[in-house]
């Protein structure tokens, strides 16, 4: 995942409402095909439900980094 | 010579933090060093939560506006002339009638607009309450609907996070009502895993639906509608029928915001969360809808954010430093149906939790509906 080109970073830490995965859904729909996307986010839910969506939706999930106290979730566009 | 500040938007966060700041620095206006101008593009002012009641047939429209210059405190010049630029290297904005502003502060308050077109097929097929025309017509729509499926479908993102539940939950009621439940099924979808962003208010959500026999289906992104076929395509691939289609729009940020260079992609502007100044501009700051802030898009968030960004500015043009900081509190009714509602409060870091719904609060929730025009002159 190191080697990953981030296009956008959304710092969604400390969002309840909203929430990290409204925001990844806002900013997938205007981003272009091969476009990544790093959410920042300290819901514990992100991480169980990012993935679940990409694979619902067809988009990549590329990875999540722990870090301390959130998690950077790693998606690319690919349709 | 006066310093000016300068509002571009007279909604909520606007003209609240406008009305404010006059409140807070009344020797410095009447001393003629401060000025404070508000450009609105309109005369009228209109409460925007009131067109869940309009839609649903339970309040006439004329209740919920009033003209724009009542609603200033002394001390405040409204100038209703459309901004259609903001030049910040020469600090100042343009009007429609090629008026050129200039200014010392500028707060940028211009809302989200409702995108009626971000969903091919919406304006054929769909229904929605944003925008009075909008919700008018559901309203007829709904008069003369007595069988099938009530299909609802959210669009990302878009302000007032709770109002999709709340129109369910009230319709749910006025449909028991006038007994024609029986022969209507309501669907809800939305776009992530659960029925509403916030946990708490999902769970309360899910158990409600179970009860009241509502549908509630999940990772449902609305793609595309075929307003003949009556069919919602979505991003994750499926279609589903509708009979009445309502529908919350994307929103986007201000034309002005994205003529001027200053948002992202989708016209929001990407602000400070503590200080709310916009990235990289020492003089300006933006709240309510406009921002990119990951935080509902809400009046009450203008309405906390107003007196942050009001002390700051007082702060300022006195010389000190900007102290105040925002901690991301937002407060929210939710109308759990016809009668009873609940509500809830969060910031960046304290979660919400429900309250159970109550005839008390549902009563509080209308009688804000009144006291909104009070809060709007900075006085709640």
């Amino acid at each position: 995942m190191d080697k990953v080109e981030i296009t956008r970073e959304i710092d969604a830490r400390g969002s309840y409402c909203p929430g990290p995965m409204m925001e990844l859904i806002r900013v997938m729909r205007s981003a272009a095909v091969g476009d990544v996307i790093a959410v920042l986010s300290s819901d514990q839910g992100s991480k169980r439900d990012i993935p679940k969506w990409t694979a619902k939706a067809s988009q990549e999930f590329i990875g999540v980094e722990e870090l301390e106290g959130y998690d950077r979730i790693v998606v690319r566009k690919v349709k | 010579m006066a310093k000016r500040v300068l509002f571009v938007g007279a909604g909520p966060g606007g003209l609240m933090t406008a009305n404010r700041l006059a409140k807070m620095l009344p020797q410095e206006i009447r001393s003629g060093e401060l000025e404070i101008v508000v450009l609105s593009d309109t005369p009228r002012h209109f409460y925007q939560p009131g067109l869940l009641y309009v839609a649903l047939d339970l309040a006439l429209p004329d209740g919920f506006e009033r003209p724009q210059n009542r609603l200033k405190v002394p001390g405040v010049e409204l100038v209703v002339d459309p901004a259609v630029r903001i030049m910040a290297n020469e600090r100042a904005v343009v009007c429609k009638s090629g008026r050129r502003v200039e200014y010392d502060y500028l707060v940028i308050a211009t809302g989200s607009v409702p995108d009626l077109d971000a969903i091919p097929g919406f304006r054929e097929g769909a229904h929605s309450f944003y925008t009075l025309p909008e919700a008018l017509k559901l309203r007829k729509a709904i008069q003369s609907f007595d069988s099938g499926r009530l299909l609802m479908i959210i669009g990302v993102p878009h302000k007032c996070p709770v109002a999709p539940l709340e129109f369910m939950f009230m319709l749910d009621d006025a449909l028991r009502k006038s007994g024609k439940r029986n022969q209507v099924e309501l669907m809800y979808t939305y776009p992530i895993a659960r029925l509403h962003s916030l946990e708490p208010v999902s769970n309360w959500a899910e158990k409600e639906f179970a009860e009241r026999n509502i549908i509630g289906e999940t990772f449902f992104n609305p793609e595309s509608i075929d307003p003949v076929k009556r069919l919602v395509y979505t991003l994750e691939g499926e279609e589903v029928p509708y009979d009445l289609l309502v529908a919350i729009p994307p929103h986007t940020g201000a034309k002005i915001v994205k003529d001027s260079g200053l948002g992202d992609n989708e016209g929001w502007l990407p602000t400070d969360r503590s200080s709310l100044k916009v990235i990289g501009q020492d003089r300006i700051y933006a709240l309510g809808d406009a921002t990119n802030l990951p935080i509902s898009k809400a009046g009450s968030t203008a309405h906390y954010q107003s007196g942050v960004v009001a002390a700051n500015l007082a702060h300022e043009l006195r010389g000190e430093p900007a102290s105040v900081p925002y901690d991301g509190k937002v407060f929210c009714f939710i109308e759990a149906g016809l009668e009873e509602a609940t509500h809830i409060t969060f910031d960046y870091n304290h979660p919400p939790q429900p309250s159970d719904p109550s005839g008390m609060t549902h009563w509080f929730k209308l009688a804000f509906n009144e006291m909104y025009w009070l809060s709007l002159r900075g006085l709640i």
